[in-house]
């Protein structure tokens, strides 16, 4: 999986758990977990969501580097390859 | 034969709006089935049915706003409806035994596709030949009663008096008449526009529908009025939501009526959190639980070990819930506030809860929670989680008696054994009833939250 | 200080009133000024200062301390055909005098078939807002125009205070002038001669299209600076100045209502059977269709007026709760 690839399926799994215009507003590097007001059960949602779309799991201890679109792509593209 | 009714959807309800129904005449429903949407000032509900039979004639047009208590559709119970089937060898889904419980099914209308519709019976009386003189009609406004859907019970199905009577006694007394209210010039703008009020939301005083409601409804392209400049320093308030508006009596009648007592207790969760690690490493991600779920288990124990705090202040005597179902408030996007039930709560294993406390909360955000979501908490959980404050001293959800808050969990500086270490700690707050409890009570509640979460293996 | 102001010269109410008061004295022989204080004193509120000296004291006549008395005089001297202008200080001594009014005044012409007009007009001072207490700040100009038979006019302008009263002189039947006491400094710019339409159409003094304030007299001034206020939410305003209480003038009432919807009626009176409440009433029955919320009143609070001055403020209607009330009105 490459970087953009991986870039788009942060975005869509966010999209899925955030609805409205917000996530498509996005910087890469911004921490979206407070720029789209997400609690604990969303961001469980959203790699709930990641891991199914990107059919890889996503260990607990990990999850603490899906912090950015950036990093969470970075994360899904070592993940995947 | 039964009525299914607009069902009360909470303590501060008056009145609904039908949304849409999910069932037609003829189908066949059973205890727990959704049948009908329900719009309150909240959210769209799903309300399920208490019978399990065929449904007669449904008597309210969707679209329309009734008060609480008013018949919204007949259901023919078992045996009747077997005497009024034209075609007795029509077959059935079998009734769930009574003690299932809730069923889960979801709404569909489950029939057989081959068959015929049955005939919807008439309505006790049908609308076009009401008999009802003007008193009656007083009556029926002041009960907030629709008499077209009053079963008559004089001669040749007449609506009597009583009946009306009947009709209101279930819903408050003084309750508005639930008829949509227009401004004179509104009214005479939809008719030379030719606009149905029925089909149309008002922005006034309690939604009145206002001539700017009409013209925006009125058909074909129109430009919008230029909104109005507003000042540099706004002095026009924003009109709430009805959600807010919900929200605020419910809160204001809260803080009115109910003297809290306040208490707060720090509780060490690191057995919890090492106990959540080890089983979110071992679970996949849909397994894998919040702190929230543990919180919420180890309050829902409590409340089944101190009874005192788990149930309604009613009529000035306290009454013991059946059963621990805990709401759980949920923020939504967008603002606002709906605190949907999980029943039995102290009961579900925690990985349960956990998914309850998912679909719920997926649910109130976006989707539409049911009827016995709503309504029947016994207790409220408010969990700021790990983006809020440290802790919360909230309002108790009117007719409760307590309200359980948690903070976000944070690592503190924490005497272990008489030497200083790190712990994530959690700082849980209870909000209670004067009335119904002292704080003694309270106190004892906390300190078994706080013994619970020390076994989180045994939740 | 007999010559006429130059035209649209900067006056007050007072001077504009004592204008009126000279320029009747001057040309009609019938005119008189009866009422107490009036000569020496030059009127309690400063109005006739210097009309004694210029007429002398048949003209301008000091009364004892009876309204019945003069007022009754006054009347008397009508029926013989004189144009007698009666003042009463202020509106709460006019009740010594209500029977005079009311029972003679007022219905002489009906009694008689006809044949006994009695032309006379009675001024007098009115309303709160000068710490003059409760026996002395009422508004119940609302009550007068109760009554068939009488006239009552309420004059909110400079150029109502200088030109009503010559109309007044003029209409046969009993004319009461209520004049505000806060208004008596008011300035405004004064035309040659009067543009308003005589006695008996209200008159539109700021117009706009969001919703109508109907008032009169001693609320205008408050009214107009609650339009500015809202003005700079961008709510526009008509404020209609009744002018005359009776007969209403509920035609360009309801042509306001017709024009924004919105109907706020202020007055200084309690609300309960006060004027705002005749004027609602008809508001109600001539432009019920045109309404888009319901008829909004802003009055005084039902009590005594009080004598201390954050207390009289705070029961007295003023621009922020006009403002409030076309909030309520418009959202």
């Amino acid at each position: 999986m490459n970087h953009a690839d991986a870039l788009a399926l942060v975005r869509e799994s966010l999209a899925a758990v955030v609805p409205g215009p917000e996530p498509d507003g996005l910087g890469p590097d911004e921490p979206f977990r407070e720029a789209l007001d997400m609690d604990s059960l969303d961001f469980l949602r959203f790699v709930e969501t990641l891991a199914e779309r990107a059919g890889v799991s996503i260990p607990d201890e990990d999850t603490s580097r899906l912090t950015t679109l950036t990093d969470s792509a970075a994360f899904l593209a070592e993940r995947a390859s | 034969m039964a009525e299914f009714t607009m069902p009360s959807l909470g303590a501060d309800m008056e009145e609904g709006l039908l949304q849409e129904w999910l069932v037609h005449p003829g189908d066949h429903v059973g205890r727990g089935d959704a049948v009908a949407v329900v719009e309150t000032a909240k959210s769209a509900i799903e309300v399920e049915c208490f019978e399990t039979g065929t449904v007669g004639a449904l008597l309210v047009e969707p679209g329309t706003t009734v008060s609480v208590g008013t018949v919204l559709a007949t259901i023919e119970t078992e045996p009747e409806a077997a005497e009024a089937r034209a075609n007795p060898r029509r077959t059935r889904r079998a009734a769930p035994p009574a003690d299932e419980g809730r069923t889960e099914r979801e709404h569909s209308a489950a029939k057989a596709p081959d068959l015929p519709p049955a005939e919807a019976p008439e309505p006790p009386v049908a609308p076009d030949r009401l008999e009802a003189g003007p008193l009656l009609r007083r009556d029926a406004e002041r009960a907030g009663v629709d008499l077209a859907s009053v079963h008559g019970s004089g001669p040749g199905g007449r609506v009597t008096r009583h009946d009306v009577e009947r009709a209101g006694e279930d819903s408050a007394a003084a309750r508005p008449p639930a008829r949509r209210q227009v401004t004179p010039l509104a009214r005479r703008l939809a008719g030379e526009l030719d606009v149905d009020l029925a089909e149309i939301g008002g922005t006034g005083k309690n939604g009145a529908i206002r001539a700017g409601d009409v013209r925006r409804a009125a058909a074909g392209p129109r430009t919008e009025t230029a909104p109005r400049p507003t000042a540099p320093t706004p002095t026009r308030e924003e009109r709430p939501t009805p959600m807010r508006r919900a929200i605020a009596d419910l809160m204001t009648r809260a803080n009115r009526e109910i003297p809290h007592y306040h208490l707060a207790t720090t509780i060490d969760l690191h057995p919890a959190m090492e106990w959540l690690h080890e089983h979110n490493r071992n679970s996949p991600v849909d397994r894998r639980l919040l702190p929230a779920a543990l919180l919420i288990k180890a309050t829902a124990r409590a409340a089944a070990e101190v009874p005192d705090l788990n149930g309604f202040w009613i009529d000035d005597h306290f009454e013991a819930g059946s059963g621990v179902h805990v709401g759980v408030a949920v923020s939504l996007r967008g603002g606002g506030l709906v605190a949907p039930a999980l029943h039995d709560a102290d009961t579900l294993e925690v990985t349960a809860l956990m998914a309850a406390l998912k679909d719920v909360v997926v649910r109130a955000r976006g989707g539409r929670l049911r009827g016995s979501e709503v309504s029947g908490a016994t207790i409220t959980v408010t969990n700021l989680g790990d983006q809020g404050a440290e802790a919360v001293f909230g309002v108790i959800h009117p007719p409760q008696v307590a309200l359980v808050g948690f903070g976000r969990v944070v690592d503190r500086p924490w005497a272990v054994d008489g030497l200083l270490g790190v712990r994530p700690v959690v700082t849980a707050t209870l909000s209670a009833d004067h009335r119904a409890t002292d704080g003694s009570v309270g106190a004892r509640f906390l300190s078994v939250v706080d013994r619970q979460l020390q076994s989180p293996e045994h939740l | 200080m007999t010559t006429a102001p130059p035209e649209d010269a900067v006056t007050t109410y007072r001077e504009a009133m004592r204008d009126a008061l000279r320029e009747a004295l001057s040309g009609d022989e019938r005119v008189f000024l009866i009422g107490e204080d009036v000569g020496r004193y030059g009127g309690c509120f400063g109005v006739s200062l210097g009309l004694l000296e210029e007429f002398g004291p048949e003209r301008v006549r000091d009364a004892p301390l009876s309204e019945s008395a003069f007022v009754g005089a006054g009347i008397g001297a009508a029926l013989a055909g004189m144009r007698p202008i009666v003042e009463i200080m202020t509106v709460n001594f006019s009740l010594l005098a209500l029977d005079q009014i009311l029972n003679n005044a007022a219905t002489l012409l009906h009694m008689s078939n006809g044949q006994l007009p009695v032309p006379v007009v009675i001024r007098m001072t009115t309303g709160a807002g000068r710490q003059l207490a409760a026996q002395h700040s009422h508004s119940l100009e609302g009550w007068y125009a109760h009554i068939p038979g009488i006239r009552v006019l309420t004059p909110a302008t400079v150029e109502d205070a200088r030109y009503m009263l010559p109309a007044a002189l003029a209409d046969p039947d009993p004319v009461l002038i209520f004049e505000h006491g806060s208004l008596y400094n008011a300035k405004g710019a004064l035309p040659r001669s009067g543009t308003t339409a005589g006695l008996d159409r209200a008159a539109v003094r700021r117009s706009g299209t969001d919703v109508s304030l109907i008032t009169y007299g001693g609320s205008l001034p408050k009214a107009l600076s609650a339009a500015d206020a809202l003005a700079q939410e961008g709510i526009e305003a008509d404020v209609v100045d009744l002018r005359t209480l009776r007969p209403l003038d509920t035609e360009t009432v309801a042509a306001s209502a017709a024009r924004t919807h919105r109907v706020v009626v202020v007055d200084e009176a309690w609300r309960t059977g006060g004027i705002g409440a005749e004027v609602s009433a008809r508001v109600a029955e001539d432009s019920f269709y045109d309404l888009d919320s319901p008829v909004e009143r802003v009055g005084c609070a039902e009590v005594p007026i009080p004598y201390a001055r954050q207390l009289e403020e705070a029961a007295l209607p003023q621009p922020a709760d006009i403002v409030a009330a076309v909030h309520r009105a418009v959202n």
